[in-house]
């Protein structure tokens, strides 16, 4: 069995550093390697000590409906933003946070409203398709969805909107 | 055919006989067994059997189910992983009834009740459900998602018999109070309504107008929405109720007002359970004393009583065998549940302020000492807390070895024992020696394999093991995956068990339902071995932003005679 990995915990007082093996939610950043592998992977790095209030995604094992009882403010955020299509008469709201990546999302809005949006691409955005996503990022302008790395559309993305495909034809080639 | 084997057949049962008397098992462990007997059994169980339960929606396929069993009345259906609980399961992962729904529209007309668990319900299912099955009676939705309103209105509008709507803990944010206004006028025959988890004002007076026309209404849970006053005008409809869940008590009342819900409480002489109770305090909780002697079950998990409150209440009732609380209590309330409750089975205490590592409020190991001092029947306990000593835990099983669950939670993560510093092992040892009967087990803490070690070694009775941040190697798990026979659900996060460990349950797996394992050391290399080893587990890789080439992130593996799952979305590798 080859040793794919040479990790150890030991008790506290033992050569490695940290007693727990705690993994932080996306959102502390500093607690996130820049690839998102957690620090334990490698035997070689010393784990970094989380920051004292970092949050565990699901920990404590509480579950989410009990949030009425827990003070709003402290419970484990959701990224909930807004999302309005063009021509919907209501609009949908959902938990960006749940989402691992882009194709992710972009699968769960076509499911949500029934549409396609076909592919990204840097130079001609969703060209083809008949409905492009935008976001309103935090300085309240209209953006691309897919432009910007994940992690950073995810803290900057304060609302999405589905638009039609023509009308989305100025937000790719701007640049 | 040789002489014994042709008087066995002469001598056996016809099989209307064997039917008859198979009709009357309705374990569905009993009647696996019975299946298992030879084939005349097997045909004349399955075409007796009319409780259909799964435990786990991919471990079987909607067709094979068809085939099997022609005449099923009632169907319990569980989907996703229990961690899907706290938000470790990407949306759209699966589980959806659908698929189920369709199958059970075409072979079972005359179902009558469904119960679903962990599963995600579209509205177009719960459309589908309303106009297929005339006699439709029962729905219970528990921790499910994908409704809106609209599903609800299906249900409401065309469910002509139904008796049970119980939407218990299913988080949907769209769902409006309208579907209420949906049950017809000549609609009368609803027995159970629960649907206090909805976020959202639920129209009043279609409430009133239902409850008054149900004369049957025996269990009814209103959600947040509802104040005092609607509260006391649903009372004197339906006096006879068993169980109750209230709504908001954050209410200025006048004194009839107080004194017409006091009344109204008074007359209610059979309630069994209470909850809801949304920040209930000193000032109104005692008009429910009246309705206290009866209680078996008090659920104030949404009130944040202070131990006085608490202790002001709980002598009241005097029947009560399960208690539910939050932490604001203390080890002082919790010394009053020891006084006052010597019948009691069941204890959770919930902490108010679960993410904030820092805070010092909550109970300690104190609380719990008290508790099993005074309760010597404790069965079941959930107990979150900050702190914790292998000295009182050990102490606690002494007085209460009768434990069946025991699921404890000291949230710090890796937290040693706070008098001594050392890791909790004791602790679970004690529990796994003293309580022979345990079935579920819960460890946190700082631990080492020697706790793992203890489990294997004592904890025959073991069905279900969730492990978070513990361990020191692999053994830690081989322990349990080689001591415990029973084993059904392993759910493992935060550890460093890695493929050997993995691998050192090759047999075992085929006898569990299933194996949860997620920020663990596992490599695609590893999972794929078992996967190529163990051709009837569906071994599955959750990809999320944490996953590379190499590293797998989130593992879960299940038994399965349908083969590999037909749905998966592109963030679920099958190997």
């Amino acid at each position: 069995m080859p040793a794919d990995l040479n990790l150890r915990l030991g008790l506290p007082g033992s050569d490695q550093s940290d007693k727990s093996n705690k993994r932080s939610s996306p959102e502390t950043a500093e607690d996130t390697a820049s690839n998102g592998v957690p620090a334990a992977k490698s035997a070689d790095d010393h784990e970094t000590a989380p920051a004292p209030k970092a949050q565990i995604v699901g920990w404590p094992p509480v579950k989410s409906y009990r949030k009425s009882t827990a003070k709003k403010a402290e419970t484990e955020s959701g990224m909930y933003v807004k999302v309005s299509m063009d021509g919907a008469p209501y609009l949908r709201k959902i938990d960006i946070k749940l989402y691992n990546g882009y194709s992710h999302l972009l699968t769960a809005l076509e499911d949500m409203f029934k549409l396609s949006i076909g592919e990204y691409s840097e130079r001609e955005g969703y060209k083809g398709s008949e409905y492009a996503p935008a976001y309103e990022d935090k300085d309240g302008d209209l953006m691309l969805v897919g432009d910007v790395p994940w992690e950073m559309f995810m803290s900057s993305c304060k609302r999405l909107r589905i638009m039609r495909g023509a009308d989305a034809r100025g937000l790719g080639c701007a640049q | 055919m040789d002489q014994d084997h042709k008087k066995l057949k002469e001598s056996s049962f016809p099989c209307e006989v064997l039917e008859k008397v198979l009709s009357f098992i309705d374990s569905h462990k009993d009647r696996s067994s019975a299946s298992l007997v030879c084939k005349d059994w097997y045909d004349a169980e399955r075409w007796t059997r009319s409780n259909l339960f799964i435990g786990n929606c991919y471990s079987v396929s909607p067709e094979i189910v068809a085939r099997r069993f022609p005449k099923i009345k009632s169907v319990r259906l569980k989907g996703k992983p229990r961690f899907s609980d706290f938000n470790l399961l990407p949306q759209n992962w699966g589980a959806n009834v659908h698929a189920w729904l369709v199958m059970f529209a075409k072979v079972y007309p005359s179902l009558e009740e469904l119960r679903l668990k962990r599963m995600t319900v579209s509205d177009e299912s719960l459309d589908l459900l309303a106009r297929s099955f005339p006699g439709f009676k029962a729905l219970s939705l528990s921790s499910c998602d994908g409704f809106t309103d609209e599903g609800l209105k299906a249900i409401a509008t065309h469910c002509r018999n139904l008796t049970e709507l119980d939407i218990a803990d299913s988080v949907t944010e769209d769902i409006g109070g309208g579907w209420l206004s949906c049950f017809p006028e000549s609609f009368t025959s609803l027995e159970i309504l629960n649907c206090a988890s909805l976020q959202c004002e639920v129209s009043f007076d279609a409430l009133e107008r239902l409850v008054s026309r149900c004369k049957a209404l025996r269990v009814l849970q209103v959600n947040e929405s509802i104040n005092l006053e609607q509260l006391q005008r649903l009372l004197v409809q339906v006096p006879h109720l068993t169980r109750l869940g209230t709504g908001s008590f954050m209410q200025e009342l006048t004194v009839r007002q107080y004194k017409d819900l006091q009344t109204a409480f008074s007359n209610c002489k059979n309630l069994q359970a209470l909850s809801g109770l949304w920040d209930a305090t000193s000032v109104y909780l005692p008009f429910v004393y009246g309705a206290c002697a009866s209680l078996t079950f008090l659920n104030l998990s949404e009130a944040n009583l202070r131990s006085g409150e608490l202790a002001k209440l709980l002598p009241h009732c005097t029947s009560l065998r399960r208690l539910w609380v939050i932490d604001t209590v203390g080890d002082k309330g919790l010394e009053a549940v020891g006084s006052s409750c010597p019948l009691l089975e069941e204890l959770r205490v919930f902490p108010l302020d679960p993410y904030d590592l820092d805070n010092q409020q909550g109970v300690t190991e104190a609380g719990f000492l008290a508790v099993s001092r005074g309760c010597p029947n404790l069965k079941y306990v959930l107990y979150f807390c900050r702190k914790m000593t292998n000295d009182a835990v050990v102490t606690i099983v002494q007085n209460c070895p009768d434990f069946t669950h025991f699921r404890l939670c000291i949230m710090n993560p890796g937290e040693p024992d706070h008098l001594t510093n050392e890791p909790m092992d004791e602790a679970f040892g004690a529990v796994t020696k003293t309580c022979t009967k345990l079935r579920r087990l819960s460890v946190s803490g700082l631990l080492t394999d020697k706790a793992f070690e203890y489990i294997g070694k004592f904890a025959k009775n073991l069905e279900t093991l969730s492990v978070a941040f513990a361990g020191s190697s692999d053994r830690g798990m081989q322990c349990v995956l080689e001591g415990c026979p029973k084993l059904r659900k392993l759910e493992i996060r935060d550890c460093l068990f890695g493929n050997a460990a993995l691998l050192s349950g090759l047999d075992k797996y085929e006898t569990m339902r299933s194996l949860w394992m997620s920020a663990c050391n596992l490599t695609i290399k590893g999972c794929k071995l078992l996967a190529k080893e163990m051709p009837r587990l569906n071994v599955e890789v959750i990809q999320d932003e944490w996953s590379d080439e190499t590293h797998a992130n989130k593992v879960y593996v299940y038994r399965s005679v349908a083969g590999p799952r037909r749905d998966t979305p592109p963030f679920v590798l099958t190997l």
